[in-house]
């Protein structure tokens, strides 16, 4: 599993930084630096960006997982440089941004934006795999998920917008109901998709979204 | 009351219906001329929402128009702008201005049309709004709540006879009849061989099928939607008799292959009726029924 992210336009990050002249880098070393966005190789290269823009980098770093606990280690380690600086600029996704800031009271601008969770189905191909629905309907779809793959998020079939196994609004995806369809066919399962499917209940846990597990003492 | 379109479905008369097209705009004379032409030779004349997820004057406007004219309105409801409770509410303001007849739509994605930022609802399908009209119809809504006066409807769906592969397309078909569609408008067919295999399957349950006529406009458009547009297919034959004629008489020819379309599908009672579609050239609508001997 991989938070997919992209680089923001150079023109929003620098808008963004506007009046921030003195800037702390922070990269992530697991799903930033897997896609390409922000490990120390992108880190580097936004120094060299900024720097060419007059910004002063008061240093920088890449936590080897930047939602998790050892956000406030590598926080510590650079107390001096993040407190030389104005602003974090963040190449982790938004999940190290929210565990950053736990620790630090200071503007995170966010220098990527979070697009989805992704698999890794070949080298360099990711994938939205799962929108964290609530009610997993995989059991019954041959473990294609309609409310990911199908544009509509439909679950009683296909729309008519589908096309020689394509979708109508990009001849390059594949229709997920097609799919479901045929790996269904293939398990001489069909009856499952000849079953009605309610309206989805989309409340599943309230928004906004926490879910409290009891801690082993 | 029941609603003079399903008298005509029950009638066992060939039925035909038409669409018409809101405007993008407050300018409602195209579409009033449109409904003019229509509202006494066909059995029912659709509205069509936001077709293409093009944004314009809503369908149950075009309705009431049709409605406030005499004549007998299909509300076009998709599925892609409104979640539950505004498909339920439209439903109730619908039934209490007399329109009885709903076509339940997905509807296209947002991204096709003209507001490609905007946020696909989707938080029904169309066979679950097929299923809200029953549940509604029974005096309750989709909350369980009870009504203070229900709705009743006579309610269908479309069904996409040239869709490759057709057997998903089939199972969703036999899930909108279980679900109470009393009548199907198709998607645009032409190769009349491959709909009456569709027939064949249709005919076994306890639905009306009404077959769609696109009118063809050129030779090229016929290319294109062969190409493009999702479930229509137009055979070479048919690209290349409209090829063959001059610029000037590219229409007429156009007219002559739907009215022969149709006069084809009655003859051999292949279907329950038809659904023309002239996209932008309603005015020529009479003049397909005429080449049909309508």
């Amino acid at each position: 599993m991989k938070s997919m992210t992209s680089q923001k336009a150079p023109e929003e990050i620098q808008q963004d930084l506007k009046g921030l002249d003195r800037v702390f880098i922070v990269g992530c070393g697991t799903c930033t630096t897997m896609t390409r966005t922000g490990g120390i190789d992108e880190v580097v290269e936004m120094k060299e960006r900024l720097q060419g823009l007059g910004k002063l980098v008061t240093g920088w770093t890449v936590i080897p997982t930047a939602c998790d606990d050892m956000t406030e280690v590598a926080m510590k380690e650079n107390k001096q440089a993040i407190s030389n600086a104005a602003c974090i600029l963040s190449m982790s996704c938004a999940l190290g941004i929210h565990r950053m800031s736990l620790y630090i009271n200071k503007p995170i601008i966010p220098a990527l934006d979070t697009l989805f969770i992704a698999v890794e189905d070949s080298p360099g191909y990711f994938r939205e795999a799962c929108v964290q629905c609530g009610q997993c309907l995989l059991g019954e779809t041959a473990g294609i998920c309609p409310i990911t793959a199908c544009h509509k998020g439909l679950v009683n079939g296909p729309c008519g917008g589908t096309n020689n196994g394509k979708c109508e609004v990009d001849k390059e995806k594949d229709c997920a109901w097609t799919l479901i369809y045929q790996r269904l066919k293939e398990q001489d399962r069909l009856d499952l998709m000849r079953k009605y499917q309610p309206p989805r209940n989309h409340h599943v846990v309230l928004k906004p979204r926490a879910v409290r597990i009891q801690v082993r003492g | 009351m029941v609603s003079r379109f399903k008298d005509a479905l029950n009638s066992g008369k060939f039925v035909i219906t038409s669409e018409v097209a809101p405007p993008k705009g407050t300018n409602l004379a195209k579409m009033l001329h449109h409904i003019d032409l229509l509202k006494d030779r066909v059995d029912g004349i659709n509205i069509t929402d936001h077709q293409s997820s093009v944004m314009r004057f809503p369908s149950i406007g075009g309705c009431l128009a049709v409605k406030e004219r005499g004549g007998e309105p299909i509300l076009q409801m998709t599925c892609r702008d409104r979640n539950r409770l505004a498909l339920q509410a439209e439903l109730l303001l619908a039934y209490t201005r007399g329109i009885q007849n709903i076509l339940c739509l997905t509807g296209d994605a947002v991204p096709i049309g003209d507001h490609k930022e905007a946020k696909g609802v989707f938080d029904l399908d169309s066979l679950q709004l097929l299923k809200t009209i029953r549940q509604m119809a029974s005096g309750e809504d989709l909350g369980g709540n009870k009504l203070d006066g229900a709705v009743e409807f006579c309610a269908g769906a479309i069904v996409t006879p040239e869709a490759k592969p057709i057997e998903p397309q089939l199972i969703k078909f036999e899930k909108k009849v279980e679900a109470g569609a009393e009548f199907f408008q198709t998607q645009a067919i032409y190769d009349l061989e491959n709909f009456s295999k569709f027939m064949k399957h249709a005919r076994q349950f306890p639905t009306k099928i009404l077959a769609g006529i696109v009118l063809l406009s050129s030779a090229r458009m016929a290319k294109y939607m062969t190409e493009n547009v999702p479930g229509i297919f137009v055979p070479e034959a048919l690209i290349d008799e409209l090829a063959s004629v001059p610029k000037e008489k590219v229409l007429a020819k156009g007219i002559e292959i739907a009215g022969r379309t149709i006069a084809a599908l009655k003859k051999d009672s292949v279907c329950d009726g038809v659904h023309i579609m002239a996209i932008g050239k309603e005015e020529v609508v009479p003049d397909i029924l005429a080449a049909a001997g309508l």
